[in-house]
């Protein structure tokens, strides 16, 4: 097992940024952080600033504007880390895929490793989509993005 | 007492190595009862060390026009000077003879170290919310120095020393009524030595998103994170050495257990207050550091000078 991934995935840092979602998604994900769930059993704590964090949590469709944002974000974030899409709207835009205001969902422009599909997904569907994620990465079944194709990296800096 | 040896005092026990494993320890048994006390599992006994080696393999981000050299030196600086205050204070613990007069202006020296680390970091990062974070830390500092000091001083009337092995030796203050006035002040000002809340106003995970850490990733990061909690473990243990002393290092083997239990009471006295308080303004902390806090720290060093 690759001894980075491995260290990686027992501490996930995660870091939310929201992109005009309508909220529902981000109330979930919130949920999921409290005591209830306790998502501190695996190690995975939310964390304010997006150097400290190895997951980026995505929610919403973003339009042209918080597009370019969004993208600064992620060139701000140390490597390795991971990019989850929560939601339906990251991965296919959903009602808004035909907006005039968004050039297609993020899954099309950036790398996404992972979605939690839902529309919101539930805490439960969250905690199980993060075990499956941990399983993938340790038996290599998925490599974070960051790291198997880093000539995309380029074309996150913006201007 | 040879070069090499000093060097394995302070690479093994008890600096550097048995220092961070302990303060690693501290670290978890704080997330645990913070667990508890939010009604949840919590993370696993090794946690901390999980985050630690996750940091480790991270990318060194350096921002744009910050003063890189300072920017990678900072966390160093308070590592350093923690590192050497516990050893400083464990040699005195182990062994009441083994150091020099006076070692606690030195270690109260030395534990300034680590905030000042935090605000060289925040304001060679250059960014504005970092720069608020150090700003904050300074006025925290300026406030909880003061009353820290002269409650510092009541364990030094008493003993009528300056060196820390005559005051771990020295009857207990805290059976004293100055002793247990300087030890309530301590207790105030170690909750802002470690900048937890309430007074954790440099961070501020709400407002300042991680304040003036904002730009730390990685192992600079990591040293950061261990600075902390080896502070986290030594300021209890100094407190416990300060107030405690006598009742610790006497012969036998209840006083160690006497002494661990009261460690143990103070960090979890820490743990409770940060669980169950909101965070102040700068202004509020400083107005109640420099009043209340300095003037019951007053009291007791003029208690102390009566002799009660």
């Amino acid at each position: 097992m690759n001894y980075a991934i491995n260290t990686l995935t027992r501490s996930l840092n995660v870091f939310h940024l929201a992109g005009s979602a309508c909220n529902n998604c981000d109330i979930e994900i919130l949920d999921a952080l409290t005591p209830k769930y306790d998502l501190e059993r695996f190690g995975v704590t939310l964390v304010g600033s997006i150097r400290h964090a190895d997951v980026l949590l995505l929610s919403g469709v973003f339009n042209r504007k918080s597009a370019v944002r969004m993208k600064e974000v992620l060139a701000q974030a140390p490597k390795p880390y991971l990019v989850i899409a929560i939601g339906g709207c990251p991965a296919t835009g959903l009602m808004f895929k035909d907006s005039y205001n968004c050039d297609g969902p993020p899954s099309e422009y950036i790398a996404i490793d992972a979605f939690i599909p839902g529309c919101p997904p539930k805490p439960e569907a969250m905690i199980s989509g993060l075990v499956k994620i941990i399983e993938a990465l340790r038996s290599g079944a998925l490599v974070p993005g960051c790291m198997a194709r880093p000539e995309q990296e380029a074309s996150y800096v913006c201007q | 007492m040879s070069g090499a040896e000093i060097f394995l005092e302070f690479i093994l026990f008890p600096g550097l190595l048995f220092t961070a494993l302990a303060g690693l320890l501290t670290s978890w048994v704080d997330r645990k009862v913070t667990a508890m006390v939010q009604m949840r599992v919590g993370p696993p006994l090794l946690q901390p060390l999980y985050d630690l080696r996750k940091l480790l393999i991270k990318d060194t981000c350096v921002p744009e026009g910050g003063a890189t050299g300072l920017f990678l030196v900072a966390p160093l600086i308070g590592f350093a000077g923690v590192t050497l205050a516990s050893m400083i204070l464990w040699r005195s613990l182990l062994n009441t003879e083994a150091t020099f007069v006076g070692d606690l202006i030195v270690v109260i020296y030395l534990l300034v170290m680590p905030a000042l680390g935090v605000i060289l970091g925040s304001f060679a990062s250059r960014n504005p919310l970092a720069s608020i974070g150090g700003s904050r830390e300074i006025k925290l500092m300026v406030a909880y120095e003061l009353p820290l000091v002269l409650a510092v001083l009541v364990p030094v009337i008493q003993a009528g020393s300056i060196r820390l092995g005559d005051l771990v030796a020295a009857p207990s203050p805290a059976g004293s009524l100055s002793g247990i006035l300087a030890l309530l002040v301590c207790i105030a000002c170690m909750q802002a030595k470690l900048t937890i809340v309430p007074f954790d106003m440099p961070e501020a995970e709400t407002e300042l998103s991680g304040g003036a850490l904002i730009e730390y990733s990685g192992p600079p990061l990591a040293i950061f994170k261990l600075t902390r909690a080896m502070m986290l473990f030594t300021l209890p243990v100094l407190l416990a050495a300060l107030f405690f002393g006598g009742a610790m290092t006497a012969p036998g083997w209840l006083p160690k257990v006497i002494g661990l239990l009261v460690w143990f009471l103070l960090v979890a006295l820490t743990i409770v207050i940060r669980n169950t308080t909101p965070r102040v303004r700068t202004d509020q902390a400083v107005r109640f550091f420099w009043g209340p806090v300095s003037g019951v720290a007053a009291i007791a060093v003029s208690l102390a000078w009566a002799g009660w």
